[in-house]
């Protein structure tokens, strides 16, 4: 027994020092200092490299600000990031200078953001566990902030839909058209992703098509770029296309690898995504007219957003 | 034997009673901690590492979460026949233990396939599918027969301390990383999580193998045979107590239901549904010991029934306009006492009643009966949730549990014979 007793306290002081060995080896590194960060122009990234991760990053440049999700336009930023350990996150409203303006907590892990193109209404995105309807499967929110108004939408969910739908549905990736107002997202309810348009206004979404997931608005408002499951499968990973509202004409863009993003226009011919792989992502551009290839736009970061001089 | 002479055993003299429940128990209590340490470390940090370290759809996670489900329960049931069989109950507790820990380890090596993290899941549930019967097993074994609701009580105390700790400990190493900020990247933190938790639960194998005893069955008792098997089939008490097993499973539609119902009530956001089941888990922690004893003392299958009492006290107060902090309080109450009043209970009202040869094939035959019981209620519960509104819900809830109540009434009803 006293034999056995020496084991089992060796082993345990044993399990200590690998506890304290595995925390060593995870600390993350100080961040350097770097030359302040604001928002004008030009291509931004939240940083998968380990020196800088989580952080805001362009043009070479890190910024204080550190997030999970990002997404800017004209000024305004929107950060989706943790509030304390594990449980809770919050979106945080930042100015041209990525100062804190209003921040409000979110429950959820979030997955997608956006502001619209004139920094006045933001969008996310979060999955939540627990819904007991679909036994303990995740489920997705999708809520608005009016910046102008301060009017607050929780969650797509409440608003009508037409045709009506099933009490199972679930609402991701909204993208905004230019009015304040109108916006695409995706709406899911029994198998089905479809396509839908709404109005905050008018507390309504409408179904426009099936098989189109994270919709992204081209800054002309013709187009759609968004991702769609492989022969309706997300199990077979997703592949980027555009579809052109006015005809219904859908290309496939050349990227062949399995993207699951909300894409961006980098500019009225050229959508960016971010791509996975283990240990980090790299943001890439892709020609939004089908032709061309994939070519590499920022390595070692994701949630890219694209701020235009004129704003 | 029937259930009358083990329902209400012989009072023992009151002072040793928790002693004498013996070493064996607080042993396998102790790998019982240290092992749901390591499992709940994992737990509270999975849906993060999918969704922030690896970029995966939540979606796809729901595939993955409905791999394992079916596969277990037809395992446990040969793990039971294995353990009998070979007479070899902690060696496939063992096993069962050692197949968690190593997928642990799988967690780290797999990268970013959903199918392989699927695979890895589906490992550490057929380990804990596999454990659980020859553990129960070696628990009847080893304590004496009239305390089994005391040595119920105190492994599944020290089973929920290890639930309650193991999202703190995984807490506290994301916080001494620095990556309380978890983004895209904090795979270090991540993995600092996953391998601690594989040490963990060695340490747990080990403490197994150091300080668990086997059972030494009688030099004469013969090994179980096929047609032992079928006699067990066929043996009414095994029958009755599987189908109290079965009942017990359905009408734990509760937690998610009873969460979902508070949210309504409280306004209380989805994302807390984690936060309730810690609280659930603190009074069910707080409250086996207690309902061990008192099952010893009045009679197990008195408690099992006081549990569905509690269950449908849940559903009446669900249905009073009260609402508030109290209100949360006093369900999360209720519901770790109907656990405690339930699920240890009901194994210490079974054990004396399987013969001892093929006790670990009864055991899993219950167990698997409540589990695959529960995931049809829970199935059934997704279409009910869709049709009815809120009161409708609860009443129907209501019903079910008075009915699951007088059912297992009947089925575990002490017999004069």
């Amino acid at each position: 027994m006293r034999t056995k007793l020496v084991v089992a306290a060796a082993a345990f002081a044993l399990l200590i020092a690998v506890g304290i060995g595995v925390i060593r080896h995870a600390r993350q590194p100080a961040l350097s200092e770097s030359a302040p960060l604001t928002l004008h122009s030009g291509l931004y990234a939240v940083s998968t490299a380990p020196a800088t991760q989580g952080h805001l990053i362009s043009a070479g440049r890190v910024a204080a600000l550190s997030c999970s999700r990002f997404h800017a336009a004209a000024g305004t930023g929107i950060c989706l990031r943790p509030d304390g350990p594990l449980a809770t996150y919050q979106v945080v409203v930042v100015d041209d200078q990525l100062r804190e303006k209003d921040k409000f907590p979110l429950v959820g892990l979030p997955n997608r953001a956006r502001v619209s193109p004139s920094g006045r209404l933001l969008a996310w995105t979060v999955f939540v566990t627990g819904d007991s309807y679909n036994n303990g499967k995740f489920s997705t929110r999708a809520g608005i902030l009016d910046t102008a108004t301060g009017d607050l939408v929780g969650t797509l969910e409440d608003f009508t839909v037409r045709p009506s739908a099933a009490a199972d549905r679930n609402f991701w990736g909204i993208t905004f058209t230019s009015d304040d107002d109108h916006f695409y997202a995706t709406m899911s309810t029994r198998g089905h992703r479809y396509l839908v348009y709404g109005s905050v206004s008018g507390r309504s979404v409408s179904v426009v098509r099936d098989g189109v997931e994270c919709p992204s608005l081209s800054p002309d408002g013709t187009r759609i770029a968004f991702k769609s499951a492989v022969d309706g499968d997300p199990a077979r990973g997703w592949r980027l296309s555009v579809l052109t509202l006015s005809t219904g004409a859908v290309v496939p863009l050349a990227e062949a690898r399995s993207v699951d993003d909300q894409a961006v226009w980098l500019s009225t011919s050229t959508v960016g995504y971010a791509l996975r792989r283990p240990g980090g992502a790299d943001v890439w551009a892709v020609p939004a007219d089908g032709s061309g290839t994939p070519s590499l736009l920022l390595a070692d970061a994701e949630s890219p957003a694209v701020l235009s001089s004129s704003s | 034997m029937y259930l009358s002479t083990i329902d209400r055993p012989a009072a023992a003299s009151s002072g040793r009673r928790w002693t004498a429940i013996g070493a064996n128990v607080v042993a396998l209590g102790l790998v019982s901690l240290v092992t749901d340490v390591s499992a709940e470390m994992v737990t509270a940090v999975l849906p993060a590492y999918l969704v922030l370290g690896l970029g995966m759809t939540p979606l796809a996670y729901g595939a993955v979460d409905g791999i394992y489900t079916g596969a277990t329960a037809v395992l446990r049931l040969a793990g039971g026949w294995l353990a009998d069989r070979t007479r070899r109950r902690k060696t496939v507790a063992g096993v069962g233990y050692g197949i968690s820990a190593i997928a642990k380890l799988g967690l780290l090596a797999v990268g970013t396939p959903v199918t392989a993290i699927g695979g890895v899941i589906a490992a550490d549930r057929m380990g804990k599918g596999l454990r659980t019967a020859p553990r129960d097993a070696l628990i009847t074994l080893s304590a004496p027969p009239a305390l089994l609701g005391r040595a119920f009580g105190v492994h599944r105390t020290l089973d929920a301390a290890g639930a309650f700790l193991g999202p703190l400990v995984a807490l506290s190493i994301l916080t001494a990383t620095g990556s309380a900020a978890l983004t895209a990247a904090s795979r270090d933190a991540f993995d600092a999580v996953f391998l601690f938790s594989f040490a963990v639960a060695a340490f747990g194998v080990l403490l197994l193998v150091l300080f668990v005893k086997e059972h030494r069955d009688p030099l004469a008792a013969p090994r179980p045979r096929a047609r032992d098997l079928a006699a067990l089939a066929r043996d009414p008490r095994a029958r009755r107590l599987t189908a109290a097993g079965c009942v017990l499973g359905l009408a734990t539609i509760g937690d998610g239901f009873v969460y979902l119902l508070l949210q309504r009530r409280s306004g209380l956001a989805v994302g807390w549904f984690p936060v309730l089941a810690v609280g659930t888990n603190l009074a069910y922690l707080l409250l086996a010991g207690l309902a061990g004893a008192v099952a010893d003392r009045v009679g197990r299958a008195r408690v099992l029934l006081g549990g569905y009492l509690l269950l449908a006290a849940i559903y009446l107060a669900l249905a009073t306009p009260w609402h508030g902090m109290p209100m949360i309080a006093l369900i999360l109450l209720l519901n770790g006492a109907f656990y405690a009043s339930t699920d240890g209970v009901l194994m210490a009202l079974a054990g004396p009643v399987l013969p001892a040869t093929l006790r670990t094939t009864g055991l899993s035959m219950i167990q698997t009966g409540q589990a695959v019981a529960y995931l049809g209620s829970s199935l059934l519960f997704g279409l009910v949730w869709q049709t009815w509104d809120t009161t409708a819900a609860v009443l129907v809830a209501l019903a079910l549990t008075i009915a699951a109540g007088v059912t297992t009434g009947f089925l575990v009803r002490p017999r004069a014979h």
